[in-house]
């Protein structure tokens, strides 16, 4: 039964960021190191990252979160995607999430949290980007050849401001310039064995109105349960 | 981190065998340009400088800053940054105004006097660019050759790394000898990936790619500097044809 150690990787941040590129970038350095890596890419409706990991020769699974949040799916599924790892022998793991709940973040106290942002963004972006930015361990700014170095430099302090604590590598997801810094970050750091136990950084939010449970209709009477109205000031 | 200047030990090409150039150093103020076609090995080179590498690359080159072998830390940490990169595919894209922007960005980088810092790129941006920059021209609103101006302007006073890139920037409407003199002015150490035989022509030397080694190094010769000469007057007078018909005039 394999028994050794996996470390595992959670990386989050909004779509299109270059999540699946920097990680693709990643897995070819661990590759040349001898590093055995796992990807599991969790997303809503479809995706084929999957695919792209499993054409790089390393174990890929996927899974979609259909109807639900897919960060609470993730957070729902995290124990057997662990054990799933740890069947294919894995020394690192790494979960690429969908990136699209900017309200949740799927990272937890033991596991190394990475969130990839895109300086093509507006340099305000990670303002908005919440929980995911500011709870992650490695931010990793991507698409730096596509825009001025100072818009870099000033997208670079506006993730700086918002988290204080966490490395910035910033790595092109097309080349693989810079990845090399990502996988120090990740070598320095290590993740608590076992998740059984292990706590999310931030709490996810309630999901229980009736649209939840499948209302369609528009309109206060047909709503029950946690219903958060609007207040308008004027 | 700063440095006068970097050596670079040869390494290996693509066949593994060992590249013509062993040795070569490279000083504040020096231009040379990297030739080669494409998947010859230029941008190996320039990663290779930029990671400061030590034997640890596929090409098993090894990088020295002042005759010297670089501290640990440099070499490993991303916010010492080595190369400051200049290339085509670059654009602004933030929704401010000209001046607005470069006093934010001297702010959040505590320049000293934001506001000089930021008229100071501008005029020396106008001095590369036939059409002016103002204070208020919307980012976005450049032109190619406009922010290709700005970028070398701010590049050239405000970048921290000792070394400028600069890849392909032939097709933009600026004075590229200007362009070279404002770098080579503010002391840096200036490589230019290009198949512009003017920017080509500009460096003191040209290291000849070949194969993914450095397979030769050519400094400029008499008559290459005639060339150049005469391919700067062309330069300058496309320029000058394109300014006026810009302006509606005829010709
Ligand atoms: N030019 C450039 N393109 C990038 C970079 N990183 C990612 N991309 C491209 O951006 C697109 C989206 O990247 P992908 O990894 O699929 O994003 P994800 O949705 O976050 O997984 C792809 O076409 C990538 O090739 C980068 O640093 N530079
Ligand atoms: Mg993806
Ligand atoms: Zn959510």
């Amino acid at each position: 039964m394999p028994n050794k150690k996996q470390k595992i990787v959670i990386v989050g941040g909004p779509p299109a960021a270059g999540k699946t590129a920097v990680i693709s970038q990643l897995i070819g350095l661990l590759k040349d190191g001898g590093v055995v890596a796992a990807v599991c890419k969790i997303d809503c409706l479809k995706t084929r990252d999957d695919e792209i990991y499993r054409a790089l020769g390393v174990a890929a699974a996927a899974g979609l979160s259909k109807d639900i949040c897919p960060d609470h799916f993730l957070a729902v599924n995290l124990e057997e995607i662990a054990l799933w790892g740890e069947r294919r022998n894995a020394d690192i793991l790494i979960i690429e999430t969908a990136g699209l709940c900017h309200r949740c973040a799927p990272a937890t106290k033991n596991t190394i949290a990475v969130c990839v942002l895109d300086c093509v963004q507006s340099i305000r972006v990670p303002d908005k980007v919440g929980p995911v930015l500011t709870n992650c361990d490695i931010a990793v700014i991507t698409k730096g050849d596509m825009v001025s170095q100072a818009e870099t430099e000033v997208f670079w302090q506006s993730v700086r401001l918002l988290n204080q604590n966490a490395e910035i590598v910033e790595v092109n997801g097309a080349t693989g310039a810079g990845a090399q810094y990502l996988k120090i970050a990740i070598d320095a750091r290590q993740s608590a064995a076992g998740v059984v136990g292990d706590e999310l950084r931030h709490d996810m939010p309630s999901a229980i109105c009736s649209y939840c449970v499948g209302e369609r209709r528009i309109g206060n009477i047909f709503q029950q349960g946690v219903v958060t109205k609007m207040e308008f000031s004027e | 981190m700063s440095f006068e200047s970097i050596t670079i030990f040869g390494g290996v090409d693509k066949d593994g065998k060992d590249e013509s150039i062993r040795e070569l150093t490279i000083g504040r103020g020096e231009i040379y340009s990297v030739i080669g076609f494409t998947g010859s090995g230029k941008s190996r080179l320039i990663r290779d400088i930029e990671q400061l590498a030590q034997g640890d690359t596929v090409t098993k080159r090894r990088i020295l800053t002042d005759g010297k072998i670089p501290e640990y830390k440099y070499r490993r940490a991303p916010e010492f940054k080595i190369v400051a990169h200049l290339t085509q595919n670059m654009n602004y894209i933030t929704d401010l105004k000209c001046g607005e922007f470069l006093r934010l960005r001297a702010e959040c980088r505590k320049i000293p006097a934001a506001a000089k810092n930021a008229e100071r790129i501008i005029m020396t941006a106008n001095g590369l660019c036939g059409e002016p920059i103002s204070d208020e021209t919307p980012l976005t609103a450049l032109s190619g050759g406009q922010s290709r101006a700005l970028m070398i302007a701010d590049t050239a006073i405000n970048a921290d790394a000792p070394i400028i890139l600069i890849d392909e920037i032939e097709n933009a409407g600026i004075d590229k000898k200007a362009a070279m003199e404002t770098l080579v002015g503010n002391e840096k150490i200036v490589l230019v990936v290009t198949h512009d035989p003017l920017l080509a022509l500009s460096g003191k030397r040209r290291i000849v790619m070949r194969n993914g080694g450095m397979a030769g190094l050519l400094g400029t010769t008499e008559r290459e500097r005639d060339v150049f000469d005469r391919l700067r007057e062309l330069n300058a007078y496309s320029l000058e044809i394109q300014r006026r018909l810009r302006a509606g005039e005829t010709l």
